[in-house]
C-alpha cells in the first residue's frame, strides 16, 4: 500500500518508535516569539538545560510589540516591555537567531519563516504558536505546540508525538475571480465545523490547490487549526521550489540539486489510503464571511444571518444563539450592507505582499467610508519594505488607512489597543472569538478583498461589485 | 510534575462547545513572563462583570457554591481550541482544576494538560450531558471520581465509564515524569539519527554560530 505525504515525512523524521502509535520525531527547525517563547527559554534555563543546536532555532518579536510608527520596547500592552527584554536577553544568552525590533527580518513568525527560507519543503518545524500549521503551505510538517513542549524540542531536538490520522481534502473545479484561499477555508470550516479536522493531519489537494500561489497556500493552511486539525499541508511542487530558491536560509547552489531531488519525492503515492477524504467543488463558491464567535459560524457573504431555531443539534443551536447575542445580530438580517466601524488587514493569515497588492488594487481611487477606522499592518518588515517600493503604502494612506510597522497587532487584544465595546470589525485575521479583538468587539472574518470593499462601503460588501475595480 | 492517580471531587459543568483558550485566559490577563499568578485571569471575560474589573459575575458557574471548590470541569466538544497558550492550562491548574471531561479537546491544549498534571478525559457527549444533569441536581454530593489507574469515571450512584488515553500520556501523569529526562535516555539514538540524516539532508544542518 502506498504512503501519504504525511506518512513519508513521519518516517523520515522518526528517531524511535515509542509504542502505542507514538513516535519520537526529529525537529529540524524551531521558531519562538516573545509571547510564548520567552517563558520556554526561561523554563529551560531554570531546569539547567541548554538549547541543542541553537543555529537551527529562530526567534522574532511579533505578538507584543507595538505596530505604531516609531515604536520602542515600551508597549501599549501593559507589561509588554518585560516580554520583549526578557526574550531578547534569553535569545542572546542561548545563541539562537534573533530577529529583533529594528532588524529588517523582523515580522510575524509565520510570515518570516517562509520569507527567510527557514521553512522548507519536508522540514519538521515547530513553534509555541497554534498557527504554525501555516507553514504546511510549503510542504513542511509544521505544527503548533505548548511552551513546555517547546522546552522539550529546544533541549532534545525532538518531540514525542502520536501520529494523527490522514485526511485529504480535494478542492475540485476552479476558483472564480474575486474568490480567494481565505474563502475556501472559511467555507470548509463553516461546512464541517471547528472540530471537523480533530485528530487529523490534512493534505489539501486537487486542481484548485495546484493553481494557488504559495502565499495563498499559506493562508489556507494557516486556518487548519481553526478546523481542529493537528496540521495542514500541501505537497510541494514547482511553484514551491521557485518560491524557495535563493532565500537567505534556503539550500545554496552547491546543494540545491540534491535538495530539489529529495523534495520531488514528497507527495502522496497514487495508491495511498486516507482515513477520510472530502471533496469540495469550488466552481460556485463566492466570498465567505463569519457572522458569529467561532470560525464555524460562517457562510456566503450573500447569505442572511441563519436562524438557530433551524439547527437540529442542541449544542450547536445554543452556541449560535449565544453568538448572535454577542454579535448583536438577529436571524434573517442580510450580511451584505451590515454597517461596520472598523476594518483590519493583517495577521499571519493575510498580511503578505500578495494580500496587500490585491487589497491596494481594489482600493486605488477609493476612500474609506466616514466613521470607519481602517488599519493595514504588513506581516513583516520585508513585506512592508517591498510594498512601499511599489507604492502600496501610498494607496492605503490616500484611501484613509493607517499604515503600520509589522507585527500581530490587533489580531488579538492584549490590554493595549482595541476596536472598542460592541464595535463591528471586518478583519482579515483568523479568530472571531468573544473578546478576541477587544472587550465585546464584534469580529467578522473575511479575505482582504472583502475587508477593503467593506471599508469603502462602510458596511460588509462584496469586492466583486466594487466600481472601477 | 505533580502526579495524578485518582481524584474524587466536585465537578462543574460548563457545557458549551468550542470553548477557546482566549476564553479560558484572555491575552490581556497574561501580564508577566511567568507560569504562575494566572488563576485570577481564568475565564476573566465570563467570571467578572466587566472587562478589567474583578467584581464577580454571580451567574458564572465557578463563582457559585459549591462549584468554587470544583476540581473537575465538564465541557462540550472541542474544549481548549484556538491559541496554543499554555497559560490556559497553568491558569486552570492554579485555580484547582485537575481533570477535564469533554467529548473532544483542542489538540495543543490536550498535550499541554498532560504536561501539567491535568487529565483530559474524553467521554461521549451524551454521557457528559447525563453527568451534568445529575451534578446540577446535587453538586455537593454528586462528586465524580476520575481514576487514572483504571481509566474510569465513576459516580456516587454506582455507574462507571471507561475512557481511553494514550499510554505515554497516562504514564506521564501517573508518574509525574519529566519528559525531557525521559527523552534524553535515548540521546544516543537521537545523535545517531542526526549523523545519518546529515548525509541524506545536508541542507537542514545550518552552520554553527560563532
Amino acid at each position: 500500500m502506498g504512503q501519504t505525504l504525511i506518512d513519508k515525512l513521519w518516517a523520515e523524521h522518526a528517531v524511535a518508535d515509542l509504542g502505542d502509535g507514538a513516535t519520537l520525531l526529529y525537529i529540524d527547525r524551531i521558531f519562538l516569539h516573545e509571547r510564548t517563547g520567552s517563558v520556554a527559554l526561561k523554563g529551560l534555563e531554570a531546569a539547567g538545560h541548554a538549547v541543542r543546536h541553537p543555529e537551527q532555532v529562530f526567534c522574532t518579536m511579533d505578538h507584543i510589540v507595538d505596530t505604531t510608527p516609531g515604536r520602542t520596547d515600551d508597549t501599549r500592552m501593559p507589561g509588554g516591555r518585560e516580554f520583549i527584554t526578557s526574550t531578547r536577553a534569553s535569545a542572546i544568552a542561548a545563541g539562537i537567531h534573533l530577529f529583533d525590533l529594528g532588524d529588517d527580518r523582523q515580522g510575524i513568525v509565520h510570515v518570516v519563516s517562509p520569507e527567510q527560507g527557514i521553512a522548507l519543503p519536508g522540514v519538521t518545524l515547530v513553534c509555541p504558536d497554534s498557527h504554525t500549521c501555516t507553514i504546511g503551505g510549503l510542504g513542511a510538517l509544521a505544527w503548533g505546540i505548548g511552551s513546555t513542549e517547546g522546552e522539550h524540542a529546544l533541549a532534545t531536538k525532538t518531540l514525542a508525538v502520536r501520529k494523527p490520522r490522514n485526511m485529504r481534502i480535494r478542492f475540485e473545479g476552479q476558483l472564480q475571480p474575486g474568490v480567494y484561499a481565505k474563502d475556501l477555508v472559511l467555507h470548509l470550516i463553516s461546512r464541517y465545523g471547528a472540530s471537523g479536522g480533530t485528530g487529523y493531519a490534512i493534505e489539501f489537494a486537487g486542481p484548485v490547490i495546484r493553481a494557488l500561489p504559495i502565499e495563498a497556500r499559506l493562508t489556507l493552511c494557516n486556518m487548519a487549526v481553526e478546523f481542529g486539525a493537528w496540521t495542514g499541508i500541501v505537497a510541494p511542487d514547482e511553484t514551491t521550489f521557485d518560491y524557495v530558491r535563493g532565500r537567505p536560509f534556503a539550500p545554496g547552489p552547491e546543494i540545491w540539486d540534491q535538495a530539489i531531488a529529495h523534495w520531488r519525492t514528497l507527495g502522496s503515492d497514487a495508491d495511498a489510503v486516507f482515513d477520510r477524504e472530502i471533496e469540495i467543488d469550488c466552481t460556485t463558491l463566492g466570498p465567505h464571511i463569519t457572522w458569529g464567535t467561532s470560525p464555524q459560524h460562517g457562510g456566503s457573504l450573500g447569505d442572511a444571518v441563519p436562524d438557530p431555531a433551524a439547527e437540529p443539534d442542541l449544542n450547536r443551536r445554543q452556541s449560535m444563539q449565544r453568538a448572535l447575542e454577542y454579535m448583536g445580530l438577529t436571524p434573517g438580517t442580510r450580511l451584505e450592507g451590515l454597517p461596520i466601524s472598523a476594518a483590519f488587514i493583517g495577521s499571519c493569515t493575510n498580511s503578505r505582499l500578495s494580500d496587500l497588492r490585491e487589497a491596494a488594487r481594489l482600493l486605488r481611487g477609493h476612500k474609506v467610508a466616514d466613521g470607519v477606522k481602517a488599519i493595514c499592518v504588513p506581516g513583516s518588515s520585508q513585506v512592508k519594505k517591498a510594498a512601499e517600493a511599489e507604492g502600496i503604502d501610498k494607496v492605503f494612506r490616500d484611501a484613509g488607512f493607517e499604515w503600520r510597522e509589522s507585527g500581530c497587532s490587533m489580531c488579538f487584544y492584549a490590554g493595549g489597543e482595541s476596536f472598542g465595546l460592541e464595535e463591528r470589525v471586518v478583519s482579515s485575521t483568523n479568530r472571531n472569538f468573544e473578546n478576541r479583538q477587544g472587550p465585546r468587539t464584534r469580529t467578522h472574518l473575511a479575505s482582504p478583498a472583502t475587508v477593503v470593499a467593506s471599508a469603502i462601503a462602510g458596511g460588509l460588501a462584496d469586492a466583486r461589485k466594487l466600481q472601477g475595480s | 510534575m505533580e502526579k495524578f492517580t485518582c481524584l474524587t471531587a466536585i465537578a462543574a459543568p460548563l457545557l458549551r462547545i468550542n470553548i477557546d483558550t482566549d476564553a479560558i485566559i484572555p491575552s490581556r490577563e497574561m501580564k508577566r513572563v511567568s507560569k504562575v499568578g494566572l488563576s485570577e485571569g481564568l475565564f476573566a471575560g465570563w467570571r467578572y462583570q466587566s472587562p478589567g474589573s474583578r467584581a464577580e459575575n454571580p451567574d458564572f458557574i465557578l463563582n457559585r457554591e459549591p462549584y468554587r471548590r470544583a476540581q473537575i470541569l465538564l465541557s462540550g466538544l472541542n474544549f481548549g481550541c484556538g491559541s496554543s497558550r499554555e497559560h490556559a492550562v497553568w491558569a486552570l491548574h492554579e485555580w484547582g482544576i485537575r481533570a477535564i471531561i469533554a467529548p473532544s479537546f483542542g489538540s495543543i491544549f490536550q498535550g499541554n494538560c498532560v504536561r501539567n498534571g491535568i487529565v483530559p478525559v474524553i467521554l461521549d457527549n451524551a454521557i457528559v450531558e447525563t453527568l451534568a444533569q445529575k451534578i446540577e441536581a446535587d453538586p455537593e454530593h454528586f462528586r465524580l471520581t476520575v481514576d487514572l489507574r483504571n481509566c474510569t469515571v465513576a459516580t456516587p450512584d454506582g455507574q462507571s465509564w471507561t475512557f481511553s488515553i494514550p499510554d505515554a500520556d497516562r504514564e506521564m501523569l501517573l508518574e509525574g515524569l519529566d519528559s525531557i529526562a525521559v527523552t534524553l535516555k535515548r540521546d544516543a539514538e537521537i545523535l545517531a539519527f542526526a549523523e545519518r540524516d546529515r548525509i541524506r539532508r545536508p541542507w537542514i544542518y545550518l552552520p554553527e554560530r560563532g
